[in-house]
């Protein structure tokens, strides 16, 4: 039962990743009909927001090491830490949730780019070719990525205070399940913000125009909405989205430069699962894919059919798309010839 | 390059607007296989096995590179039958490539070192499991049969590393080893326990004779894809390409036409993972990668997609890209530039550094990324368009006074 609830934990950390780069996913192709290939590459930019900061904010000098006494020893002391003392010190520390202020700006700063710089050219033209021209994006990005920062991972902390393991059984009722804590202030980080997109799509006039969009793009054009400037602004909304899951990801997984390759074919699969359009879908397919696939990696399911933990997503999606071909909460007549 | 290229593209003397909607004219050219179609394959020929020596002045003239152009040339041949023709864009063909290495790989161990019998085997398995996830996944459409693809050939993937280890040899790769039974060879008393070169009846397949053995596959192969493209089923393919919905309102079922292209684009691409095993006899998982089956998108792309020479143009630029420009190095460029003065030098090989060598991949997104957004026709509507400028440029030297008056 422990190893069950444990599982099923494992899986929400991951499941909340594929949500959010889902979600964006579902909210360009709900709105402008893009089929974003280089989804996946925003995510890994996010991720490399998060190093970036880190990096501006351990800028150090080399002082005098005085706890070493036998001999001139020198350390690397930010200068934060040098200024601000120990407020410097706690701001280096948290460097990676703090790296949000920096990616918040940045990502829409991309994404607008990218939408006005390539992705509008692309409505009218075929889907096959939407995606063929975002995955060279997607290409060109990560090659630029790996120039900057190297092909090797770049291990990034979580602070202190939240990097340890937290004792959550008592939550269950059940005996001592200790739970890395980061991995589920990601979960509910990921969860807030969910709610944030869908607070923004229910509760304000932008949202409700978004949401006519999604659901019928001429209708609204007709009305005189002037839905193109409106699509600039969801589109940077889906980058810092993916742009924020990369963020906050990167204490679970070391970035490298292809990690967003990783994540792009699951989170289409994710797409797929839920519904193409489907923004709900969308968030609960990847909770299910990432919880199923914790799930199958058990010793005891292996048992019983080896190899099941490699394969449980796509099977999923197989057997999805063949028996309910417009996912679990599809809408009709999207994405069909 | 260009001189043959632009030489068979006239001899194919069809415009690429016939070969997306045939009809009218275009369709006595689908019924039957005239003279300028053999012309075509000849002209074809001649260009593939004489790549020895027109592509030794940019540094391809050497076995390894020409057999990596002939047998990708073959698998993004068999890619665009399904896609360039049906338009169905499979995002798992690399699978059937790794199914293809698997399965000659394993004729090498079993029965004899002999290429043809590893190929044949390679083309039979490649199809049957091509006619399996096939069969499933055309039944949807459009990115949700490019999503079942996918899924099938990750799953393949996967599963080759992991529970299929038996037959794999997981993360090792399958390779051949003095132990293998070879059951034929010894039969005929070669001494089966040295380890030998895969061979054609005697000849050893390295080197040279190993690329004449890939080019002779590939200009069949071209042949056949000729011939599909101009028979009844060819015009079937390219109806579905331009409207499905009508074809199954006039009665006809699109099912078998394009479970037949999906089964030959899959043995296609069996038969060039069964000579990427002939030239060098191990498999590996990483071949069956989503990434290997990207790639062969991005060179049916690149070449021209529904096009016939596209997609073996593409194959090799791409392939060119790959070998020869991950090689270059600052002393290379240094040496490239050294007809500027020494600060221009350094400048330029700062600038174009970061898109050679291990940067190679951004050259290619690059230039990938433009051939999408200026040329949808990929290399082989470039070749068209600069033809057809330099017709209209000789139609106006002619008669300028035309022009000029209106």
């Amino acid at each position: 039962m422990d190893a069950i609830i444990l599982q099923i934990l494992n899986g929400l950390d991951k499941g909340g990743a594929y949500a959010l780069i889902a979600l964006g996913l579902t909210l360009i192709f709900g709105t402008l009909g893009v089929v974003n290939f280089a989804h996946g590459a925003l995510f890994m930019l996010g991720a490399f927001c998060s190093v970036t900061f880190a990096r501006l904010l351990t800028i150090s000098e080399r002082v005098r090491d005085e706890s070493v006494t036998f001999f001139a020893a020198y350390k690397e002391v930010p200068y934060l830490e040098l200024w601000y003392g120990e407020t410097g010190k706690a701001i280096v520390e948290w460097a990676v949730p703090l790296s949000i202020l920096l990616a918040v700006p940045v990502m829409l700063l991309i994404g607008f780019a990218m939408e006005r710089g390539l992705i509008r050219f692309f409505y009218k033209r075929s889907h096959a070719e939407q995606i063929l021209v975002t995955f060279g994006l997607a290409i060109v990005l990560q090659e630029i990525v790996k120039y900057f920062f190297g092909a090797n991972p770049i291990p990034l902390t979580a602070p202190p205070a939240l990097a340890g393991s937290a004792d959550i059984g008592a939550l269950f009722g059940a005996s001592n399940i200790s739970y890395p804590m980061w991995r589920i202030v990601y979960f509910l980080f990921s969860l807030a913000v969910i709610a944030a997109v869908f607070a923004f799509l229910q509760l304000t006039t932008f949202g409700m125009v978004v949401r006519a969009g999604m659901a019928d793009r001429e209708t609204v054009g007709l009305l005189g909405i002037n839905i193109g400037r409106k699509f600039t602004i969801v589109f940077g909304i889906a980058a810092v989205v993916a742009g924020l899951a990369g963020v906050m990801y990167t204490p679970i997984l070391a970035p490298n430069y292809h990690l967003g390759m990783d994540f792009l074919v699951l989170s289409f699969v994710v797409v797929v699962v839920g519904g193409m359009g489907s923004l709900a879908g969308a968030v609960v397919a990847g909770f299910l894919l990432g919880i199923l696939q914790s799930l199958a990696s058990m010793t005891e399911v292996k048992a019983i059919v080896p190899g099941i933990d490699q394969i449980i997503i796509y099977l999923v999606a197989v057997v999805v798309l063949l028996v309910r071909p417009r996912g679990l909460m599809g809408r009709r007549g999207v994405m069909e010839s | 390059m260009s001189e043959s290229v632009l030489n068979s593209d006239k001899a194919m003397g069809r415009s690429p607007a016939e070969s997306h909607s045939p009809k009218g004219d275009g369709m006595r050219g689908f019924m039957s296989s005239s003279r300028s179609d053999y012309l075509l394959v000849a002209v074809f020929a001649a260009a593939i096995l004489t790549m020895p020596i027109w592509l030794a002045p940019i540094g391809a003239g050497y076995p390894d590179i020409l057999q990596k152009f002939a047998i990708f040339g073959i698998f993004a041949l068999g890619f665009n039958i399904l896609f360039g023709f049906s338009g169905y864009l499979s995002f798992g063909h690399a699978a059937f490539l790794g199914t293809g290495s698997y399965a000659a790989v394993w004729m090498f161990k079993l029965l004899s070192m002999n290429a043809l019998i590893a190929v044949g085997f390679a083309i039979i398995v490649a199809g049957v499991f091509a006619l399996l996830i096939g069969y499933v996944s055309l039944r949807r459409s459009g990115i949700y049969f490019s999503i079942l693809t996918l899924a099938f050939a990750q799953m393949s993937y996967n599963l080759a590393y992991s529970v299929l280890t038996p037959i794999t040899n997981g993360e090792t790769g399958l390779q051949i080893s003095r132990s293998d039974p070879r059951i034929i060879d010894n039969f005929f008393g070669a001494d089966a326990h040295r380890l030998r070169v895969p061979d054609f009846f005697g000849i050893e397949l390295q080197g040279w004779p190993g690329f004449y053995f890939c080019a002779v596959l590939l200009i069949l192969a071209f042949f056949l894809t000729l011939r599909i493209r101009n028979s009844t089923f060819g015009l079937m393919l390219f109806a579905i390409k331009s409207n499905q919905n009508r074809m199954n309102y006039t009665g006809f079922s699109t099912r078998p036409y394009l479970l037949a292209a999906f089964v030959i684009s899959g043995m296609y691409a069996g038969l060039a993972g069964g000579l990427l095993a002939v030239t060098d006899p191990l498999a590996g998982a990483d071949r069956m990668q989503w990434t290997a089956s990207g790639e062969v998108v991005l060179m049916t792309i690149l070449g021209g997609v529904g096009t016939l020479l596209g997609p073996v143009i593409g194959a090799a630029v791409m392939k060119y890209l790959e070998q020869i420009f991950s090689s270059f190095n600052e002393g290379v460029l240094h040496r490239t530039f050294d007809f500027l003065t020494p600060e221009l030098q350094d400048i330029m090989v700062t600038i174009t550094s970061p898109f050679v060598g291990e940067g190679w991949q951004l050259t290619l997104g690059l230039m990938f990324m433009l051939v999408v957004i200026f040329l949808p026709g990929g290399i082989m509507e470039g070749i068209r368009r600069i033809s057809r400028g330099l017709r209209r440029d000789r139609r106006d030297d002619a008669a300028p006074p035309a022009h000029a008056g209106h």
